[in-house]
């Protein structure tokens, strides 16, 4: 049986990593090389990468941080952060990545998620949706309003369409993260995620909210999310990968342990 | 050395890391005929089986030389693809046809839709005993990315599950595959292609 999906997310900002609560109010929370290789030896199925200041400048620090984080991993990699082009693209899958990540500059160019996946296969291309429960949003009526630019730009998109359409252009996943629930250990947003899970045929990434194991199992079973992404509950080491998994194996849900 | 042939299909990075962590020296070859001096090949692979065209006329005769010479040869997921006759994913490219059968898309039974591409990790079921698979425990998991699949036949050696059962790895005398990516799939991983390597 295809097993649920584990996946702990690096958000680096020159070359550090470091982790926010909504967004904003970033602390550091060490070497990206370091953190994956303990989440390597504790049974992390994937790895992302988000380069949340992602510059012109930060280009080739980038491209150092993914090669030292896939020197430490015999596993799936992911880049985000800063991929506006196919050029960036390439550079992130030169330096070691198996997948990108697009998220603003798809909304600017969702012509850019079907190039790459020609170029690369739909498998190496993911669209990260980072979305916000809709009062007052400028959406289209839809109740999930899609955020550009790390969360601080309101788009007129809502999160099952946009969905729909990045897979219909040729995405292979879908990264979809709450805003309302990013940092806060609330849970992950159900709702959220099994709406867009059951809008798309590809599988749905869940990120946003996670604070204790009862969370990831709910996602799993409520949200019908194929794979559950974190951040802060893993590297501040309140919580390893491996107990997780041993309780999502002992609720009832196929992991790789 | 291992000649890991490069025909433009997807990166080929995490292979030669993987090679490089098991003690393998691996190159690419610039033209076919540098095939005659590898000790074993490897087709890799992701995307699309319209990619294999690339493996047309003087690529796919150095492989066939190779094959015949007894090389070690090992097809990564759509490379395994490759070696069995085509693929109901561009019909029009023909392919290596040592194993026989056609490549496939997942189909589901009603009311029990899932996920296409089969994307994570799935766990292995071993039909018969293999030089490939030797040391791999029943229920290993190992990564799996891809739309297509190629059929259960009497070269199996590890089959998966995802709807319908399909051929997970495959060996035949000195030609293996994998559909599963033993790059990206931790220690499981690098055993098979140790395993694999060890005949080069």
């Amino acid at each position: 049986m295809l097993s649920k999906r584990i996946i702990a997310c690096l958000d680096v900002r020159d070359g550090k990593v470091v982790k926010g609560v909504n967004f904003e109010g970033l602390r550091e929370a060490g070497d990206p090389a370091e953190l994956a290789r303990r989440y390597n030896v504790e049974g992390i199925d994937e790895i992302v990468i988000l380069d949340v200041t992602a510059t012109v400048e930060a280009r080739q620090a980038r491209a150092h941080t993914i090669a030292a984080v896939a020197r430490e991993i015999f596993l799936p990699l992911a880049v985000g952060g800063g991929i506006h082009s196919e050029a960036d693209a390439a550079a992130a899958i030169e330096a070691g990545a198996d997948k990108v990540s697009l998220n603003t500059a798809a909304l600017k160019n969702p012509d850019l998620i079907t190039r790459l996946a020609k170029r690369y296969g739909s498998q190496a291309v993911i669209v990260a949706i980072d979305a916000k429960r809709g009062a007052g949003t400028p959406n289209q009526g839809g109740p999930y309003n899609v955020f550009a630019r790390s969360g601080q730009a309101a788009t007129t998109r809502d999160a099952i369409e946009w969905a729909r359409e990045a897979t219909d252009r040729g995405a292979g996943e879908i990264l979809l993260t709450s805003i309302d629930r990013d940092g806060t250990k609330a849970g992950f947003d159900c709702d959220m995620t099994a709406a867009v899970s059951e809008a798309v045929n590809i599988p749905v990434i869940a990120s946003g909210g996670a604070g204790s194991f009862a969370h990831f199992a709910e996602v799993f079973r409520e949200g019908h999310a194929d794979a559950a992404l974190a951040a802060s509950i893993f590297h501040f080491n309140e919580k390893s990968v491996s107990a997780l998994k041993l309780f999502l194996s002992e609720s009832g849900i196929p992991v790789r342990v | 050395m291992i000649a890991l042939v490069d025909y433009g299909a997807g990166n080929l990075a995490s292979v030669r890391k993987a090679l490089a962590a098991i003690g393998a020296s691996v190159w690419t070859p610039a033209v076919p005929g540098e095939l005659s001096r590898a000790t074993g090949v490897i087709v890799p692979g992701v995307g699309h089986f319209d990619a294999t065209r690339g493996l047309t006329g003087d690529w796919r005769a150095a492989i066939t030389d190779a094959v015949a010479d007894g090389k070690p040869l090992l097809g990564i997921c759509v490379g395994l693809q490759w070696l069995f006759e085509g693929s109901a994913e561009a019909p029009d490219v023909e392919g290596l046809g040592v194993f026989k059968g056609r490549c496939f898309t997942f189909t589901f039974p009603e009311g029990e839709r899932q996920k296409v591409p089969h994307v994570g990790w799935n766990s292995l079921a071993m039909p018969r005993p293999s030089r490939l698979m030797a040391g791999i425990a029943e229920g290993t998991q190992v990564y799996f990315t891809h739309s297509f699949a190629a059929p259960v036949i009497d070269d199996t050696a590890a089959t998966c599950e995802y709807g319908v059962p399909f051929s997970a790895a495959v060996e035949r005398n000195n030609v293996s595959a994998v559909q599963f990516h033993p790059e990206k799939s931790g220690p499981a991983g690098l055993q098979i292609l140790r395993n694999w390597w060890q005949a080069c």
